[in-house]
């Protein structure tokens, strides 16, 4: 029993512990946990399956083999398309929505657990950490796929367009930065995609866990979703 | 000198709402001793709710000081209202409040693991205490496969975590039938006699008249008396009779 007057200060807990805790919630919300990834990998599959669809449009269209292209109107020197640079910053615009708005909601749903983890002693520290590891988690994950999804989409496509030739000039890594800075190849495009899914699930729900971590618990225990 | 656990000075809450200012407290002046069973009652919107937010640092008053143990609460630092929460609080919630990601043991020990209590050690814990409770055979369910009594006995259970000196329940039995809600009620007052613990309870429940040693009637945000336990035995007569 604490009879004593002086009230001590809380103790960090070890990284472990933060990290063994977010484990077990994605695992046991893991039908949730699959929608909100399912968020962020569908995002970066439309971004990498765009864009590695003009990489292999641009690196068939040098060999000579693209004879099959139906869309370079309007190929600047660089060899990429004004159509093409706008729809990769379109899909990179849903992309980020979609998975900013998806962990949004993930963590808004979640105010009255972080109240009540604040009722039961954590630090606001704590808890925002906790929503960054599972966030980078699934942000990780759900990229990963959607990169990969992504890629053989635009495999797919690019089967359907050039045959057996496109393995022989695939894109797999970037063209000389001179010819164009945004065609950086396939491999650095899936590593592109996985970071950015991360960075963006991480960036979409320390904002809103930063907030309700800041709430007084009462407050956060009150927010109706 | 009666040891006094919660002091209040003239605590006032507004809660701004667009351009309305709701005064929810409006200068609340109230000692509790050490070891109290305190009801707080009131009808909805009266302010036992706030108060007993005020009272277990969940929220901050816009005006007035909470002591506990004679610390003024205002003056707490981040990590020492933390520390506060874990150690010196256990809260009951109406709507029992666990984490329906973790199992009923798994509840109990977060408040431990917050406290840094190594695993095994907190494991045995949680698994006395839910026992205790009488829960001793459903350690491992998820709170969405208990009953209403069952959660709320886990809430107990995680209450007491880390051997608090206050327990703190807001509406606790509000979601229960009678039967349960007595049988939490008893819970309750066992752990205030054989430990010691000082309970301050916000209710309208009036089975929980006979097990208070204080009662203190709060309307609009006021304390509008504050009986003793001899002035509500007789009381208790009367609510009997028209049951």
């Amino acid at each position: 029993m604490h009879q004593h007057t002086r009230i001590e200060e809380q103790i960090d807990l070890p990284f472990l512990e933060s990290l063994r805790i977010s484990f077990q919630s994605l695992k046991i919300r893991f039908g949730r946990s699959i929608i909100t990834t399912a968020g962020i990998t569908l995002g970066i599959a439309f971004l990498v399956s765009v864009w590695t669809n003009n990489e292999i449009d641009l690196a068939l269209q040098e060999s000579g083999r693209s004879s099959t292209i139906a869309n370079l109107e309007e190929t600047s020197e660089q060899g990429i398309s004004t159509k093409d640079i706008w729809l990769i910053i379109m899909s990179l615009i849903v992309c980020v929505v979609g998975i900013a708005n998806s962990m949004l909601m993930a963590v808004t749903e979640r105010f009255r657990e972080i109240g009540t983890m604040k009722c039961l002693g954590a630090l606001d520290g704590f808890v925002v950490r906790l929503f960054l590891l599972e966030s980078g988690f699934q942000g990780f994950a759900g990229a990963l796929i959607g990169a990969l999804i992504g890629t053989l989409g635009a495999v797919a496509l690019g089967l359907k367009n050039y045959g057996l030739d496109l393995f022989f000039y695939f894109p797999l890594l970037p063209a000389t930065p001179e010819d164009a800075p945004m065609r950086i190849g396939v491999l650095l495009l899936i590593l592109f995609g996985c970071i950015l899914g991360m960075l963006l699930a991480v960036i979409g729900s320390s904002f809103p866990a930063w907030r309700a971590a800041k709430l007084p618990p009462a407050e956060a225990m009150r927010t109706e979703v | 000198m009666p040891d006094i656990v919660v002091k209040t000075e003239d605590v006032v809450k507004e809660y701004r709402m667009g351009s309305n200012v709701l005064r929810a407290l409006d200068g609340i002046n109230i000692e509790i001793e050490r070891g109290e069973y305190i009801s707080l009652m009131g009808p909805s919107g009266s302010g036992k709710s706030t108060l007993f937010n005020m009272i277990g640092a969940l929220d901050r008053p816009t005006e007035g000081q909470v002591y506990i143990d004679g610390q003024n609460m205002s003056n707490l630092s981040q990590r020492q209202i933390a520390a506060f929460r874990c150690h010196r609080v256990g809260y009951i919630f109406q709507s029992y409040n666990l984490l329906n990601v973790r199992t009923a043991h798994g509840n109990v020990t977060l408040p431990m693991i917050f406290a840094g209590i190594p695993d095994k050690q907190r494991n045995e814990k949680a698994e006395k205490l839910l026992d205790k409770v009488g829960l001793g055979d459903r350690m491992y369910h998820l709170p969405d496969e208990l009953s209403g009594g069952q959660r709320q006995r886990v809430a107990i259970a995680r209450a007491l975590a880390n051997d608090p000196s206050i327990i703190l329940a807001d509406e606790p039995t509000a979601n229960l039938d009678t039967i349960t809600g007595r049988e939490i009620i008893d819970l309750i007052k066992q752990l205030n006699i054989e430990q010691g613990v000082t309970v301050i309870s916000a209710t309208h429940d009036l089975k929980m008249l006979d097990v208070s040693d204080r009662i203190v009637d709060i309307r609009d945000g006021l304390v509008e008396r504050i009986r003793n336990r001899d002035e509500i035995e007789i009381e208790i007569g009367e609510v009997g009779g028209h049951e």
